[in-house]
This record gives structure tokens, C-alpha cells and sequence, in this order.
């Protein structure tokens, strides 16, 4: 084959894929819909004002609702100065130590 | 037509001959960068998805929450605090919301109770989040103790788990009836964790929020554009977090680039010089490599494009999930839905075609424009 | 065919190094015919074939294809009359490595845009007149010395040219090799062309082919025949 006509080919297919990208993005957005609107309903149902990502502390979990003079979080604009803004967990020495201020139980209650 | 086409893909032809001569470094350099647009486009896709899914989902967030601070510092709502609302013009309606978080040791995660006020809960039934359907192993019908802040043993049947496809809002969440919550937390009668407040007119909700605070000194306000800005920050902050870790690589691969394309060998040179005696104009051997330029950055882009719409949208992006999510013990999992910013894709488009492109022109430009004589007197 | 009127060319005009490489040449190119330029080396045969090619510009003089002055042309049109008018064979053969025999061949027509097939076809002719059908597919480096210079005058001939111009053409090339270029050359000016070379190696300089002989020195002819 024509190396022109096969670069030309590879071209085709690329663009090809990357139209289908967007096609595929319609198609998501469609079959994502039905949840979306589910969660937006819930939201306004509950009046939730967060997302659950982070739910190591009230500050992470509700950053929009937490404390206007808590550690770190006394600027208006300032963001995410907590842990889970971190980007990997602590190691797992690191909370062996706090263990017993943990409001440990032995089982499952 | 016909022509111009043809000579284009003499061109093309010629083009791939030379890359093909060192094929390894090409196919490498093909590889890379690639592999840069795939990490780029792959964090501006996620991040925007997310924060187009945090601004749709949160949409319908309460017009304003106000918390009532003590020292500075978020505090109960005392009864008879909500009535004083009442007389606030432009205030639709108003209600004391009852949530809190409970620490739960077992799996050394936080979980938000909350007592909706619009949803029937029996006493004594819970409704549950779906993290908590994974992590504890929960469904309808399930008994869960939870032991409360004040010692207490507390036993809950769950009556339902909330529906996974709103798992980014509710992962965490226990619903249970305003009796239960009060019993559970010793929360003093008449008192509410906050007050969430409904406004019809949009343009008069920072009015609104004036005013409460001229009636309401120790109040504070959370307005909806306040919660949508918040979210959209935090994930702009996460993007430029990723950024910033990728500028090195950025750097790097910039300075390759830059290296194998605006390089010009003495063989290459030679070669133009022929071309140049055997009848190729100046902008022939222009084209030839604006071609060669076009070829590997747009390859790149369109390869590295796709791939990342794959491990965004298909693969969760398991590459960078823990810097552009971070991470949590209860993490929720949700489906993204993309959303495409032309404009991103464009900017990237730009920002990943165009100078390389043009930095293998550069060169050429001054050695195409050599007497082409030189060949025969070399 | 070609018709130049004291033509001077310097080199480094103006400079302290300033170096004249032609004073004065006066020379009329028959059409159909061969022409030698011979002389020693610092004679400017090589300049004045950059001139009669095209490839270079007089510093003063003109210079007639076919009874019209193109010694003012820009660039651009030079390139043109050089790709229709002319082809030709370098001393060093100059052919692109890393490409095969037939892409070689082929590589003057690009910017003609004519298809692919048919140059292809057109250099496969070439190529089995000069007894290199089947090293086509060759790259050319791993072809040997006469390979390649008959590949270079493949790929000079496939623009179909009127005038053909080698330099040196035997430089590189032992007795038996150089009277194999001659036969072509003998099957190249019966077809018709015209063909300036230089040389100045007496195998070719006398042989039977080349009809006229320019001898040059010092930039300017001393003798013709």
C-alpha cells in the first residue's frame, strides 16, 4: 500500500475515533440522565448541600457549610487545607497511633 | 485539484520515507508524546466532567442555609430562632434542618445522619446511603447498632438503601426519623442544626441574605452560588495541583521536542539541498515538513484524545483518581457523565498541535531558502 | 538551445575574499548535441554548469533558453524551468539514503503532482533500460558505485527533460564502468537530448559521443571544438 494512502488511512480511523468520542459522550450524558436528575431531586429533597467525597471530618464533608473561623479555613476563598485533600491516605502506622482516641470498639456493635 | 491533491501525497509519501528511516525514535517520540496528551487531556476531561456533574447534581442545593455562630463558631439554632425569619421579605419558606456526623469506629469512617423533614421515616428504621450498603454490608430488612456519643447502645432496621446513581451526593448518608435523631445525639428539643431557606426570586437572594443578617447579627448565610463556586474551586484546585506535578514532564518532553524537531542534521540539510537542485521549490520541501510536523502531532493528539476519553469515561480514570478525587474511606463510586468544553479540547488542540508543528518549520525555513548550487559545489 | 553572453560570477562580492570565478564567458549550447567542459580543477567548469543548469545566477551577463533571457527570473520560476527543462547527475550522485532505487527515481515529478502509477511505471522503464529492474526495490545505499550513478540518471530523466547535465560523471568510476556510461550516453543523444557535461577525463573527453569540447582556465574558454 501507498504509504500516503495508509498514513492517510490511520488519519481516518484516528478522526473516526474521535468523532465517536463525542458520540459516545451523547450517548452517556443520555443513559446518565435518568440519574442525574434522580440525585438533583434528591438533593433539593433533602436540601443536601454536598457531595460525599470526603467524609473524614465535618470540614471535608460539608467544606461549604464548615466553620468560618475553623483551622485553616478562615479566608473566604481559602480551599482544602485537610487531609483528604491529600493525595493517597496515611500509612497505616500513622493511624495505629491515634488508636485509642479512635472511640475504639473491639467489635462491630 | 486532482493535482494538488496528488502532489500532497508525493509529499506525504516522501515525508513518511524520511521519518521512516529511524523509525524507533519517531515511533517513540510518537509514543510520548502522546502519552502527554493522554495524561492532559485526561485530567481536563475528568476535572470538567466533575465539576459540570457537582454544578447540574447541586443545582437544587437550598437558596441560602444560615447557621447561627457562636464565637465564631457554628452553633444549634435556639427555638423560636426560625420565627424571627418570618418577617423577611422574600423568604418562601423556611425549616430547622436536623443533621450531624457520627464517627463510626468499625470502619473509621464519618457518616452524616440527618433527619429529613420531607421524607416519612418510621421510628426505629433507618435509610441508608449506598457506602454504607458496601462497607458494613447493609440491605433493607438489616438491624445496625450504632453506639452514640453519649454511650448508648442504638438499634436500626433498615428500611431502605438510597439509590446508587445518587451515590455522589447521599454515599454517607443515614436518614432516620427526627424522634430517633433527637434520642440518639441527646439533641435538646426545639433546637435545629441549621435552616435552610427557600427564595423565589433568585436576584433577591443576596438581598435576602442582607437583611437576615441585619435581623440576625450571629447568623451566617450560605448562599447556592457560594456551594456551586466552592465546588467548582475545589476542582479547579485539583487540576492545577495535577498540573503543577505534570509541568516537569511538560517541560521535559517540551524540550525534547523541541530538540528532535528544530534540529536540522547535516544529512537533512544535505537532502533539502537536493531536493532543492532536482526542481523541489522552496515551499515544496515547506510543505513536506509542515506535513511531517502534522502527521506525528496530530496522531498524537488524536491517539492520546481517545485513549483518555477511555480511561476517563470507560476505565473510572484509574490513573489519577486519588489526585483528582482525592481520597476517602467511605469513597463513593459513581459513573461520571462526560461533559465536553469544546473550548478545552481546542485549547488542547492548539496547545499540543500548533507548536510543534511550527517548531519543525522553523529550521527548515532558513534552510530552504539556500542556493541550491551548493549541492554541486560540496 | 542555451546561449550565454559574457557571463561574470563572483564568489563573496564585496568581501575581502572576493573571488571571480567566470570573467566573460561567451557560449552557445547546440541543441541535440553533446558538449564537454573540460579543464583543470579552479577553472570554473563546475560554476558555469551551475549557470547553463539553473541552478545558479550570473553575477553579471544573460543567459537564453530557447531565445528568452531568464537570467532575471525570481526563484520560484528558475525552479520551474529547472524541473521541465532539465536533469541532472551530480558528481557524488546525490541520491536520497534511506529511499529505495525507485523512489529516488521518482522524486523530481513530485511537485509536478502526477500520479503515483504512473511514475512509477515510467521509472520501472528507466530503470530496466539501464539494466536495474530488478534492484528497483533496493535501498540506495547498498547499491554499488555504477548502480547508483545509473539510478542518478534515472532520476534525471524522469521529468523527461530536453537537456540532461552531469558533472564529473566518471569521476568515481573505473574504466569499465565509465565506458558503460558512455554507451548510455551514446543511447541518450541519439534519442535527442541534449547534454552538457564537464570532464576531465580524456576516456570521455575524446571519445566519439561528445560532439563539442569547451576547454576552460582561469574562468575563461581558450579553446572550442
Amino acid at each position: 500500500m501507498r504509504p500516503a494512502n495508509l498514513a492517510l488511512a490511520v488519519f481516518a480511523c484516528a478522526l473516526a475515533a474521535f468523532a465517536l468520542t463525542f458520540a459516545d459522550a451523547a450517548r452517556l450524558r443520555a443513559s446518565g440522565a435518568g440519574d442525574v436528575a434522580a440525585t438533583a431531586a434528591l438533593v433539593e429533597r433533602l436540601g443536601l448541600t454536598d457531595l460525599a467525597l470526603f467524609t473524614e471530618a465535618r470540614y471535608t464533608r460539608h467544606p461549604t457549610q464548615a466553620d468560618l473561623h475553623s483551622a485553616f479555613q478562615d479566608h473566604p476563598v481559602a480551599l482544602e487545607h485537610f487531609p483528604t485533600g491529600a493525595l493517597m491516605p496515611p500509612p497505616a502506622g500513622m493511624l495505629k497511633a491515634y488508636e485509642n482516641l479512635d472511640r475504639k470498639t473491639e467489635a462491630p456493635d | 485539484m486532482k493535482t494538488w491533491i496528488e502532489k500532497q501525497k508525493h509529499l506525504i509519501d516522501f515525508t513518511l520515507a524520511s521519518l521512516s528511516r529511524r523509525k524507533g525514535k519517531n515511533l517513540g517520540l510518537l509514543f510520548i508524546y502522546g502519552l502527554l496528551v493522554f495524561v492532559l487531556a485526561s485530567v481536563a476531561l475528568y476535572t470538567h466532567a466533575l465539576r459540570a456533574e457537582a454544578q447540574k447534581v447541586l443545582a437544587g442545593t437550598p437558596e441560602i442555609v444560615l447557621q447561627r455562630l457562636v464565637a465564631g463558631r457554628h452553633d444549634l439554632i435556639p427555638p423560636g430562632y426560625i420565627e424571627k425569619i418570618g418577617r423577611v421579605r422574600g423568604v418562601q419558606k423556611q425549616e430547622g434542618r436536623l443533621w450531624g456526623y457520627y464517627y463510626d469506629s468499625v470502619v473509621k469512617a464519618n457518616y452524616t445522619f440527618m433527619a429529613p423533614r420531607d421524607m416519612q421515616i418510621e421510628r426505629g428504621e433507618i435509610v441508608v446511603g449506598p457506602a454504607l450498603e458496601r462497607s458494613r454490608g447493609l440491605a433493607a430488612g438489616n438491624g445496625i447498632s450504632f453506639r452514640s456519643y453519649s454511650g448508648e447502645l442504638h438499634t436500626f432496621i433498615v428500611g431502605d438503601v438510597l439509590p446508587q446513581g445518587s451515590e455522589l451526593v447521599s454515599a454517607d448518608l443515614v436518614l432516620m426519623n427526627e424522634a430517633d435523631f433527637r434520642a440518639f445525639f441527646r439533641y435538646p428539643e426545639g433546637h435545629y442544626t441549621d435552616i435552610a431557606l427557600a427564595v423565589a426570586n433568585p436576584q433577591e437572594i443576596r438581598n435576602v441574605a442582607l437583611k437576615l443578617m441585619a435581623a440576625l447579627p450571629d447568623s451566617r448565610p450560605i448562599l447556592r452560588d457560594e456551594v456551586l463556586r466552592t465546588y467548582a474551586s475545589i476542582f479547579d484546585w485539583r487540576e492545577g495541583i495535577m498540573l503543577a506535578l505534570l509541568a516537569a514532564a511538560i517541560l521535559a518532553f517540551g524540550i525534547f521536542a523541541w530538540e528532535k524537531a528544530a534540529g536540522l542534521s547535516a544529512e537533512e540539510k544535505r537532502e533539502i539541498g537536493i531536493l532543492k537542485a532536482i526542481g523541489w521549490e522552496t515551499g515544496d520541501v515547506i510543505k513536506m515538513k509542515f506535513w511531517e510536523g502534522l502527521l506525528i502531532s496530530l496522531l498524537a493528539f488524536l491517539l492520546g484524545y481517545v485513549a483518555a476519553w477511555l480511561h476517563v469515561f470507560h476505565a473510572n480514570a484509574a490513573l489519577f483518581e486519588p489526585v483528582l478525587k482525592g481520597w476517602a474511606v467511605l469513597y463513593p463510586s459513581f459513573r461520571l457523565t462526560p461533559h465536553i468544553d469544546g473550548l478545552q479540547v481546542a485549547t488542547l488542540f492548539f496547545f499540543t498541535v500548533f507548536p510543534y508543528t511550527a517548531a519543525v518549520l522553523v529550521p527548515i525555513w532558513r534552510a530552504a531558502t539556500t542556493d541550491p548550487d551548493t549541492v554541486m559545489r560540496s | 538551445m542555451i546561449e550565454l553572453n559574457s557571463i561574470r560570477k563572483a564568489f563573496n562580492q564585496g568581501r575581502h575574499n572576493e573571488y571571480w570565478a567566470l570573467s566573460g564567458i561567451d557560449l552557445s549550447i547546440p541543441e541535440k548535441r553533446v558538449t564537454a567542459l573540460k579543464g583543470p580543477s579552479g577553472s570554473g567548469k563546475t560554476t558555469l554548469l551551475t549557470i547553463l543548469g539553473c541552478l545558479a545566477r550570473p553575477t553579471e551577463g544573460r543567459v537564453r533558453l530557447k531565445g528568452e533571457d531568464i537570467s532575471g527570473l525570481p526563484e520560484r520560476f528558475l525552479t520551474e524551468i529547472r524541473r521541465q527543462t532539465f536533469g541532472f547527475i551530480f558528481q557524488q550522485f546525490n541520491l536520497i539514503r534511506g529511499l529505495s532505487a525507485i523512489e529516488n527515481v521518482i522524486l523530481p515529478a513530485f511537485p509536478t503532482g502526477r500520479p503515483r502509477r504512473e511514475l512509477r511505471e515510467k521509472a520501472e522503464a528507466l530503470l530496466a533500460d539501464v539494466d536495474l529492474g530488478h534492484r528497483r526495490e533496493a535501498k540506495v545505499e547498498w547499491l554499488s558505485g555504477g548502480e547508483q550513478q545509473r539510478v542518478a540518471i534515472c532520476r534525471a530523466l524522469i521529468n523527461d527533460p530536453e537537456l540532461l547535465i552531469a558533472d564529473e560523471p566518471t569521476a568515481n568510476l573505473d574504466t569499465k564502468l565509465s565506458q558503460e556510461f558512455l554507451a548510455i550516453l551514446e543511447k541518450l543523444a541519439a534519442a535527442g537530448r541534449t547534454i552538457v557535461l564537464t570532464s576531465h577525463d580524456p576516456l570521455v573527453v575524446e571519445s566519439d559521443v561528445v560532439d563539442f569540447v569547451v576547454s576552460l582556465r582561469d574562468g575563461r574558454i581558450v579553446d572550442e571544438k
